[in-house]
């Protein structure tokens, strides 16, 4: 099968590779998939408590090439987005963006899954604190 | 040495053609053009000794006693297929089970499945962690309806040799035909229809550095003489069981193949055995959590198939494709999205399957690309589990097993 340029680049230049200690302030953690499943994305977002924007992002994955390149790329939309912003982030743009062929559109789900759970870590652990803050700035 | 890329490690799926193979194929697409059915001039008679010569090429590799054994097929999807059903149709009066493996390669499952749903019974007797077929399960699988036991030579994938000579004995005793998918095998290491007791043997010239488009099924004439209908009806060619003209180019080139890898095999055999013990040695000892599919000894002397541990078969491919042409077991390189069920057989687990990569040397493997292809798979395996969430987390000491995975 043949990459799309995209692909390739995401997959030499992965943009983000690395992780959160999880107890810093801000930090949400998403780790989705399964190793049996031949896919597993770690991704992490940074978000500034005092602002709600996502500063930085972290990915690790196991798994295809275009697994890969789709959670590098979730890394990369991802900063400087508000946290909602964020959630508005679909598979479908992800596979558009990346030009994935059909069979590798699961690899788009599942970095989609990788940022709502992460978000979803996000606003359990430091939800409360983001809203205190902005309600206290306004 | 210059290396020329990309390096070609890729030969259980095919290998080249050797030019003293080609060399001889030639004149006999242009002026020695004839009809091996053509039995009224001399163009005809031309290229049916061409044919029977290449006949008899094929019939000493594999032991066959008569040339008249070997049956010339478009290759060895086209051999296994008429094995089977041919077996299946003729003997369907004597019985309706059939005993192979589960790790056959597509042609022979997809064979089997067919039939089951024409009302056979198939037993797919399982292999061990080693890729073994155990003897004994055969014998417990066979009933009194069974007509035919099919098992390969040699695994496509992992390169286990299976106890072909006990099996045909076993099949001989209980007289149930004995059909052995031969193409990984046949030219790379000892096959002996006799020494073996097979009935029916597959195989194909692409793999043993001949034309792709032209196989054999060797078909037992004598102890027993063995019957099989034919699937392709037409001119009666191949003794009425594959009808269809010969390919003469083709068959003088799978002959002049088969010459070379007899005389070749001993020589052949351990230069790549060496080649692939090196290969195999400098990934093991480089990587931690890198384990061999199969059996370590009983195995093709050109075959490695290594699982990586935390990392995905295809993304260890896409790291090397532009240098070297690999294969992989893992779901992602096929449309399945179903793993390798040659390694899933092993009981390996499915995270090792994969993470399956297979590497096949050949006749015209060079040492110093067996030396840059072991240091580029360290190299790609070692970034790519930095970027594993399983590496860290095995890593941090975590049982991967403990994690309540969220599969899809």
């Amino acid at each position: 099968m043949a990459y799309s340029e995209k692909v390739i680049d995401h997959y030499n230049n992965p943009r983000n590779v690395g992780s959160f200690p999880k107890e810093i302030p801000g930090v949400g953690t998403g780790l989705v998939g399964a190793p049996e499943c031949g896919d597993v994305m770690k991704l992490q977002i940074k978000v500034n408590l005092d602002t709600g924007v996502i500063e930085d992002a972290k990915f690790k994955t196991f798994g295809c090439g275009s697994a890969i390149a789709s959670s590098s790329l979730a890394t990369e939309w991802l900063k400087g987005k508000s946290v909602d912003e964020a959630m508005k982030i679909k598979n479908t743009d992800i596979v558009n963006e990346l030009k994935l062929p059909p069979v590798k559109i699961h690899c788009s789900v599942l970095a989609e899954d990788a940022i709502k759970a992460a978000l979803a870590d996000y606003r359990g652990k430091w939800g409360k604190k983001e809203v205190a803050a902005g309600a206290a700035t306004s | 040495m210059a290396l020329k890329f990309p390096i070609f490690m890729d030969s259980h799926s095919t290998t080249p053609v050797d030019p003293r193979v080609l060399e001889v194929m030639i004149p006999y697409f242009t002026e020695k053009f004839g009809h091996p059915g053509s039995r009224n001039h001399p163009f005809g008679w031309e290229a049916e000794a061409a044919a029977d010569k290449a006949r008899e090429q094929v019939a000493k590799l594999i032991g066959a006693r008569d040339p008249k054994e070997i049956v010339f097929t478009s290759g060895g999807t086209e051999a296994i297929n008429l094995a089977l059903k041919g077996v299946a149709e003729m003997y369907r009066e004597k019985g309706t089970h059939i005993v192979t493996t589960g790790i056959e390669q597509r042609a022979g499952l997809d064979v089997c499945k067919r039939l089951e749903r024409q009302g056979y019974q198939v037993t797919y007797v399982p292999v061990g962690a080693d890729g073994l077929v155990d003897v004994e399960e055969v014998r417990k699988a066979i009933t009194d309806k069974t007509i035919l036991i099919s098992v390969m030579f040699a695994n496509n994938e992992i390169g286990t040799i299976q106890p072909i000579a006990e099996i045909g004995k076993l099949a001989k005793q209980r007289a149930i035909l004995f059909h052995c998918d031969g193409t990984q095998a046949v030219g790379k290491i000892p096959v002996d229809v006799e020494a073996m007791a097979i009935d029916l043997l597959s195989c194909t010239a692409h793999m043993i550095y001949g034309p792709k488009g032209v196989g054999a099924l060797y078909v037992r004439r004598k102890n027993p003489r063995v019957r099989i209908a034919s699937m392709i009806d037409g001119g009666g060619h191949e003794r009425g069981m594959r009808s269809g003209t010969v390919p003469v180019p083709l068959t003088v080139g799978f002959g002049k193949a088969a010459e070379i890898c007899r005389e070749a095999m001993a020589e052949e055999g351990a230069r790549l055995k060496a080649l692939r013990d090196k290969l195999q040695d400098k990934i093991l000892s480089s990587l931690d959590e890198a384990y061999l599919n199969g059996h370590p000894e009983k195995r093709l002397p050109h075959n490695l198939n290594v699982s990586f541990a935390y990392v995905e078969g295809e993304s260890v491919l896409m790291g090397l494709n532009k240098e070297v042409a690999l294969a992989s077991g893992s779901a992602c390189t096929s449309a399945t999205l179903e793993p390798s069920y040659v390694i899933a057989a092993l009981g390996v687990g499915s995270e090792l399957a994969h993470s399956s990569i297979r590497f096949g040397l050949h006749r015209f493997t060079m040492e110093e690309e067996v030396e840059y292809v072991g240091d580029r798979t360290v190299q790609v395996v070692t970034r790519l589990r930095e970027m594993s969430p399983l590496y860290e987390l095995a890593k941090e000491g975590v049982d991967l097993k403990s994690i309540h995975w969220k599969a899809e």
